[in-house]
């Protein structure tokens, strides 16, 4: 009973060690926004004069308004199309047993670890070529390619585990494929479809590569992009800098504490899948 | 019953409509393009004139040039700080915590210690940028504790930069390490605990014979996840060192950048995302066979 005791306690301040581990680099950006902008502080050390303005300055230097609508933008375009496409494809190759589905789900799977780095090359000129370089396009049409392989691995994940005999009952009451898709499975799948929304949201919001490749305007890109931008315009402001990249943290922070418990069961799942 | 049979099998084939879509975005955006870096890495070109059939010559050089070579094994010495270390140290936080996992304290923690993994890997290089600076929170504690000696600026010195920027990837991924063996830990069933506790086992035999074993799974999941991470690492290097000073802590994926879009070497870029896209799938996929569940 000792030694249970006594691991209890190990356990409890480790927790508190890593828990600060973690928050201690938000706590120096914040000390350190509230500094006079453009001075030299320490990293943790409270201003005599904490200069609450700074965020004012930076909300305004860093076009918050415009940056938070264009990632909205992007993320409205990723989000809902590969949804409903990689809810059709995972119903198809785990539901409707499709000849050929190991196949298709063979070469699905091959994409699941490719790094991006890896066609960030010619994306540029096949985008380039399709028109759309340097508009929120050029961000979207690729990330629901780049993120197809994971969207289709979870969906059919989860159609495997539907009964058969659902959609059995629902044939013989006279449904054609397509309305036992939309009237019996689509809402079924809601678990599935809302953690990987959770996922795909977050992976285009902080997507950076393609951003700062596909599209030189900040204000077109993703929040990850334009905070890239940022960081180059006002680097040797620290203060600013702090202040301005603590506002571009801020959305998703916000959107992770309301919905965290599904944030992390959803992260967990997917690295556990994927 | 034939007409049946037929009419199913021509609803069968009727389901690939279904997964038209989701293939048509796959092969335009990712199969096309990874053809396409195939096909420029056996030229030269520079993105704008006429391209001229270059054989190996693009992949001799990823392998010859010290440049592009040191970009590689870099890539590779982060797996010590980007999978070994938050893998290691994660299974000994769960391990230790694993008993107080259900307290209020252990659902306030799961919460903050998964913030790195939240916020864009941006935002983490802009801070610890400013962390590990001169005068930055790093510097200041060294020194509050009396080794003031080894303070400098860690991302900006030669030996320092690379082992500075695995430390900013051991944080961002200690948490998603710890919580994913954590959930692993509580699937164990208690009864194995007790048995060994019966028998005089301590923590650590309890540790090596029972939580090891059963997380092969979840082990697995960290490992591959961490060393793709380390791989193909980006925004961290971009945002905190462009891979400098000099060359000393250069990745692949910035490389491949770099020679794209401003050297405008595109075929010897187009080598290097080969090698690396081959090096990725090397690792993950005898990881994933290793450790995967036999079971299921």
């Amino acid at each position: 009973m000792k030694t249970a005791r006594r691991e209890a306690w190990t356990g409890r301040v480790l927790l508190i060690v890593l828990m600060a581990a973690t928050l201690m680099p938000f706590l120096s950006l914040f000390v350190t926004a509230l500094h006079p902008s453009g001075s030299y502080p320490l990293g943790l050390e409270w201003p005599d004069d904490p200069q609450w303005g700074n965020f004012a300055t930076a909300f305004t230097a860093a076009r918050m308004t415009e940056l938070l609508k264009s990632s909205v933008l992007i993320v409205l375009g990723v989000v809902p199309i590969s949804l409903v496409v990689a809810t059709m494809a995972g119903f198809a190759i785990g539901h409707l047993r499709i000849p050929g589905r190991r196949v298709i789900f063979v070469a699905f799977l091959l994409g699941l670890t490719l790094p991006f780095e890896g066609i960030i090359t010619p994306l540029y000129y096949l985008v380039r070529d399709m028109g759309v370089l340097n508009t929120r396009w050029a961000i979207i049409l690729p990330l629901i390619g780049l993120f197809m392989p994971f969207s289709v691995f979870w969906m059919r994940a989860h159609f495997v585990n539907m009964p058969e005999e659902l959609s059995e009952s629902a044939r013989i009451d006279g449904a054609g494929t397509w309305q036992l898709f939309w009237k019996v499975h689509v809402p079924l799948a809601a678990p599935a479809t809302s953690s990987l929304a959770i996922l795909l949201f977050l992976w285009t919001w902080n997507q950076f590569l393609l951003a700062i490749v596909l599209v030189d305007d900040p204000l077109q890109r993703t929040m990850s992009g334009a905070l890239g931008a940022f960081q180059g315009q006002w680097g040797t402001d620290i203060p600013l800098l702090c202040a301005g990249s603590l506002l571009i943290l801020t959305p998703t922070l916000l959107v992770f504490l309301i919905f965290q418990r599904r944030f992390v069961t959803a992260l967990l799942q997917g690295s556990l899948k994927g | 019953m034939k007409a049946a049979v037929k009419r199913r099998s021509g609803s069968r084939w009727a389901g690939w409509l279904f997964v038209l879509p989701a293939a048509a975005f796959y092969v335009v955006f990712v199969i096309q393009p990874l053809a396409m870096t195939v096909q420029y890495s056996l030229y030269s070109w520079d993105g704008i004139g006429v391209a001229t059939w270059n054989g190996v010559q693009n992949y001799l050089r990823v392998f010859t040039d010290p440049d592009l070579f040191a970009a590689i094994l870099n890539a590779i010495k982060l797996i010590v700080f980007f999978s070994a270390v938050p893998v290691v140290l994660g299974l000994a936080i769960a391990a230790t915590i694993r008993r107080i996992a259900a307290s209020r304290l252990a659902l306030v923690a799961r919460t903050v210690i998964f913030l790195p993994q939240v916020i864009p890997l941006v935002a983490a290089g802009i801070t610890w940028s400013w962390l590990l600076s001169s005068t930055g929170l790093v510097n200041q504690l060294l020194t509050y504790i009396g080794l003031e000696k080894i303070t400098r600026a860690w991302l900006g010195e030669f030996s320092t930069a690379l082992p500075a920027v695995g430390v900013i990837g051991a944080w961002v991924l200690l948490g998603l390490c710890t919580l994913l063996l954590l959930a692993g830990m509580s699937k164990i069933d208690p009864a194995l605990y007790e048995a060994a506790r019966l028998d005089g086992a301590g923590p650590l035999r309890e540790f090596v014979s029972i939580t090891l074993p059963s997380l092969r799974q979840e082990i697995g999941v960290c490992v591959t996840v961490t060393v793709v991470a380390a791989l193909a690492s980006f925004d961290i290097v971009y945002i905190s060192t462009q891979g400098g000073p000099g060359n000393a802590s250069m990745v692949p994926g910035l490389e491949i950048y770099y020679l794209a879009f401003s050297e405008r070497q595109v075929g010897v870029a187009s080598a290097l995302a080969v090698v690396l896209t081959v090096l990725v799938i090397a690792c993950a996929l005898p990881i994933q066979w290793l450790t995967r569940d036999r079971s299921s």
